[in-house]
């Protein structure tokens, strides 16, 4: 038996078990260096899987040894592979940032249980990805969740309680409406496997507990990838959480959402339910637009860039459902290729602000909020985070060279092979709404003179510890918006298998 | 040197040039010559490519593939060498034109300033260069990004309300009309490389075309058709050399290039006969409409800008007409309109350096005190109303009689308005300078020309001006070869 076939099991459980260690150790140097290594040690794991789903296709996993339907399996396809190296890689590169960041937004008596609640909150989100029990599924959400809700109440300032309190209500109903969903297709096929279950499902599609639990899945989901107008948890919990977390889990957390959405849809249900015989992609599509719309313009007059940049994420997100209402191969793309590249730019801009904030609590004393009137001046303080935010904000916009241009394109291919020229249309100028708030910032950072008590135009750049990951991830923006082989060629590779798969 | 590595060298010059700049900030002296060393090197580059060209080689050089059948590609063909040669060889004037500028108004962040030069030259290169639909546009947006700085460069409230004006139009057109038309030649040809006789698939119905065109055309925003050119007068705020190089050459030149590029070598000249009258009348209506605008502007640099926006449309006129001979006009008009507005706006930034001056109606006399100045705006006025000797005359020659075989009585008529209303916006300001009287608080305030910089570089446009008159052989040449009948 090599390690490499015990992969799958070995994604999951080294970063689970840091965890724990990290609980055992009770200090925070120890814990943020078993937690890193765990999560090194599941990227090493994933770019593996990855590599092996190219050679051999699809890897079923049987934990314990014991074969589906009965035993629980882990199934890595080209999709989840693709997932796992960007939660994998988010954790990899925000865990090092987040040493110093953590030394001054959380109490030190509690740094070795945020780093513990860091290991398992990435635990949870790779095995939402990897496994191929629905239930499991549920088991790891739950993980996730819990964790999450903790990270986010670490955030020193107050207002992060009551943020982490509302997601954990919003966060729980969708759960609840997810496990129900489950039940019901546990009650109509009696199999938790997924693959089993699909196959049980055909020939009662029609029947009103499958339509029962599509929608309950739907909805629940919906919740938990904060889909408009179910968003109302994320901008309190992106703006209030500690700046790691608000990276991490912009660039992972309602990225494994759409992820489940889409294995619930296209390896379960099958296209043909979901968008033939219910008016779902209709659905969809309008809110995905009024994401697009609703939630940028309300980003252009955020005064928080944290905020600014939280509701930037719901308008993004209304391109990944938009792309999967489609329903082909390149909407599908569009979409898993926007989740990834979206997941970087978020994650580079949101740790270039963190890194930002804990110049500003360097100096003073609490952590100060990124509102417009602290940013001005900024270019001359911090030159490589005021033009790093920049380039994400290119990307976000969808400027050739970058990422985001890159599923732009796809997107906007998928439309076209709709017909629907209107459509072309309204992703087009929802992305002048990004030029808005993007440029928002240039004028704040380049353009306002900074205060005087700002100790004038001293250059104040963040530590290298911080720009290096931050800058890995503005260097990947790029790198991605200009070789393609990776990003689009493992979206196409999904989009292709999923489409049609149980016909 | 084999040419591929020739333009590897044309393309990566610049970026050289730029860190170079970039690393002798202190050193103001050294990071000059850097600008000025890269500058004559990069014309040397694209000179020697340039016989090869002419004589029928298409040099090129594959980057990378961005996405199957995306290439990210360069390719030189005849009117994109005319581009740079243009773009690279005003460059080496302008650069020497900016020491004196940026020194003699003591402006601040002039290694910002060098180092967005250099890299908005690059971008002009690429844009001249490139094989394919996808990196004319990746570096158009570059274009765009790179020389909004300059723009901006004062850092003052009003440069950034230019700013504003200039990214939210560039971009926007860009990204709203552009992007959709490049991605749909790709979907529907499977390729966005440029080839003669057009690529869209054949059985193309004409709607379609006509959709296509006008999404082309309203999306290079930097050809500033009306109604999307107010970025351009906005652009003024920029220094005047920003304004001279790159909002008379090298950005508002990629914004026609492009329209001539896309017209013959996306569409072809025979899917277009017929499918151009709306955009022949509204060119001419652009034409007339910012003359009229530049006649009642007294700012000196907007009156420049409007003429830029009514020249830039004599160029889109042109491909419109889509005849063998007018394409060649067009090409033409890209070259001599180069020259001779780079040599106006450089008398309007030595009169404000040297006299302090911006209004029109504040130049009364000032040929006696800046003669070389005054006599190089005399020419650079002459050629863009098409009077020999200057070399506007050869350009719009080709366009005229375009529109006379074509038959097209209108668009004779309004070329001949509007060479009217150039004259009319820009004798009188020869007449003031040179006869009337200087006004008595003039008088009280002596001064002389410009640094000496600034006035060796526009006397050496203003030769030039004279010279493409004279020897405009090489450049018909270059001309010809875009449409294969006439060469």
């Amino acid at each position: 038996m090599s390690l490499a076939t015990h992969l799958p099991a070995l994604q999951v459980v080294l970063p689970l078990a840091s965890a724990p260690l990290a609980v055992l150790l009770r200090h925070g140097g120890l814990a943020f260096a078993v937690v890193t290594a765990g999560a090194w040690a599941a990227l090493a794991a994933a770019i593996m899987l990855w590599l092996r789903v190219g050679e051999v296709g699809v890897i079923s996993y049987h934990i314990g040894s014991w074969a589906p339907p009965w035993g629980i399996e882990y199934r890595v396809d080209r999709l989840a592979s693709f997932v796992l190296v960007l939660v994998a890689g988010m954790a990899a590169v925000v865990l090092p940032w987040s040493r110093a960041v953590v030394e001054r937004e959380i109490p030190r008596d509690r740094h070795y249980l945020y780093y513990a609640m860091f290991g398992l909150c990435v635990a949870g989100l790779l095995g939402i990805v990897i496994t191929g029990d629905a239930f499991n599924i549920f088991v790891f959400l739950e993980i996730s969740s819990l964790s999450t809700y903790v990270l986010i109440a670490l955030g020193r300032d107050r207002r992060a309680l009551a943020a982490a309190y509302r997601y954990l209500i919003m966060g729980t109903i969708g759960a609840t409406f997810i496990v129900i969903g489950i039940g019901f297709l546990y009650l109509t096929t009696g199999t938790l496997n997924l693959v089993d279950m699909a196959q049980r499902l055909r020939g009662v599609e029609n029947s009103r507990p499958v339509l029962a639990a599509l929608a309950f899945l739907t909805v629940g989901i919906s919740l938990k990838l904060a889909l408009f107008p179910l968003h109302q948890w994320l901008p309190n919990a992106y703006t209030h959480a500690p700046s790691a977390v608000t990276a991490f889990l912009a660039a992972t957390a309602t990225k494994v959402s759409v992820y489940v959405l889409i294995r619930f849809y296209f390896s379960v249900f099958g296209e043909s339910l979901v968008f033939e015989r219910l008016p779902l992609p209709q659905i969809m599509l309008g809110l995905s637009l009024l994401a697009m719309f609703v939630a940028s313009f309300i980003a252009i007059l955020q005064d928080n860039l944290k905020r600014l940049f939280a509701y930037s994420s719901v308008g993004q997100i209304g391109y990944i459902t938009l792309g999967l209402s489609f329903d082909s191969v390149h909407g599908l793309a569009a979409s898993i290729m926007h989740l990834f590249n979206h997941g970087i730019t978020k994650g580079a801009i949101f740790l270039l602000i963190g890194g930002m904030v804990a110049a500003g609590a360097r100096k003073g004393g609490g952590v100060p909020a990124p509102t417009f009137d602290r940013l001005a001046g900024l270019s001359g303080r911090m030159p490589l985070t005021s033009f790093g935010i920049v380039v994400g904000g290119l990307s976000l916009i969808g400027v050739p060279g970058t990422a985001g241009f890159v599923s732009k394109w796809y997107l906007i291919i998928a439309a076209m092979e709709q017909g629907q020229w209107w459509l072309v249309g309204a992703i087009l100028l929802s992305s002048l709404l990004a030029v808005v708030y993007v440029w928002r910032f240039v004028e704040a950072a380049y353009f306002r003179p900074a205060p005087a008590e700002a100790a004038s135009m001293a250059r104040d750049e963040a530590p290298l510890a911080q720009l290096l990951p931050a800058w890995l991830l503005v260097g990947a923006v790029i790198w991605f918006g200009l070789d393609t082989s990776f990003t689009a060629g493992s979206a196409l590779e999904a989009a292709r298998g999923l489409i049609g798969s149980l016909k | 040197m084999s040419t591929a590595l020739l333009i590897a060298a044309a393309l990566l010059l610049p970026l050289a040039g730029a860190v170079g700049i970039a690393l002798m900030s202190r050193r103001p002296n050294l990071r000059e010559a850097v600008t000025l060393t890269t500058a004559v090197m990069l014309f040397a580059c694209v000179a020697t490519l340039a016989s090869p060209v002419a004589d029928g080689q298409r040099p090129q050089l594959l980057l990378f593939e961005l996405l199957p059948s995306l290439p990210v590609a360069f390719r030189i063909e005849p009117l994109g060498m005319l581009f740079a040669l243009i773009a690279s060889g005003l460059w080496i004037i302008n650069s020497l034109y900016s020491i004196g500028y940026m020194r003699g108004n003591a402006e601040k962040h002039q290694t910002r300033f060098y180092v967005c030069f250099a890299l908005a030259i690059a971008a002009a290169i690429a844009i001249a260069f490139s094989a394919n639909l996808f990196t004319l546009f990746l570096f158009y947006e570059v274009l765009t990004l790179i020389t909004y700085p300059l723009v901006t460069h004062a850092g003052t409230d009003k440069a950034r309300q230019g700013g504003r004006m200039y990214l939210g139009i560039l971009m926007g057109t860009s990204i709203v009309f552009l992007l959709p038309a490049v991605i749909y030649v790709w979907h529907a040809a499977g390729t966005t490389e440029f080839a003669i006789g057009g690529i869209l698939p054949p059985g193309i119905d004409k709607a379609t075309v006509a959709i296509l065109l006008a999404l082309f055309m309203f999306g290079i925003g930097k050809a500033a058709l009306m109604p999307f050119h107010r970025w351009l007068p906005a652009a003024m705020v920029a220094p005047t050399p920003v304004s001279a190089l790159l909002h008379a050459v090298a950005v508002v030149k990629a914004g026609v290039f492009s329209v001539v590029k896309i017209v013959v070598y996306v569409f072809g000249l025979d899917i277009l006969a017929g499918t151009t009258n709306w955009l022949v009348a509204i060119a001419c209506f652009t034409i007339l409409a910012a003359s009229l605008v530049a006649l009642h502007a007294d700012n000196l640099k907007r009156r420049l800008a409007y003429s830029t926006v009514s020249q830039l449309s004599y160029v889109v006129l042109a491909a419109a007409l889509v005849a063998p001979i007018s394409i060649v006009g067009a090409a033409l008009h890209i070259a001599t309109h180069a020259v001779a507005k780079i040599t106006l706006f450089f008398t309007a930034g030595a009169i404000y350096t040297a006299a302090h001056k911006t209004e029109v109606s504040q130049l009364d006399g000032i040929g006696r005190r800046m003669p070389w100045t005054m006599t190089a705006f005399t020419i650079g006025a002459l050629s863009l109303i098409g009077i020999p000797p200057a070399a506007g005359f050869v350009s719009k020659w080709f366009i005229v009689s375009s529109a006379v075989e074509g038959g097209h009585h209108a668009v004779v008529a309004v070329l001949i308005l509007s060479t009217l209303l150039n004259a009319a916006y820009f004798l009188p300001i020869v007449h003031a300078a040179f006869f009337k009287p200087l006004s008595a608080d003039d008088a009280a305030h002596p001064h002389g020309e410009a640094p000496w910089q600034m006035v060796l570089a526009l006397t050496a446009t203003a030769a030039g001006t004279i010279a493409l008159f004279f020897f405009s052989a090489p450049l018909l040449r270059l001309s010809q070869q875009l449409v294969p009948g006439l060469s």
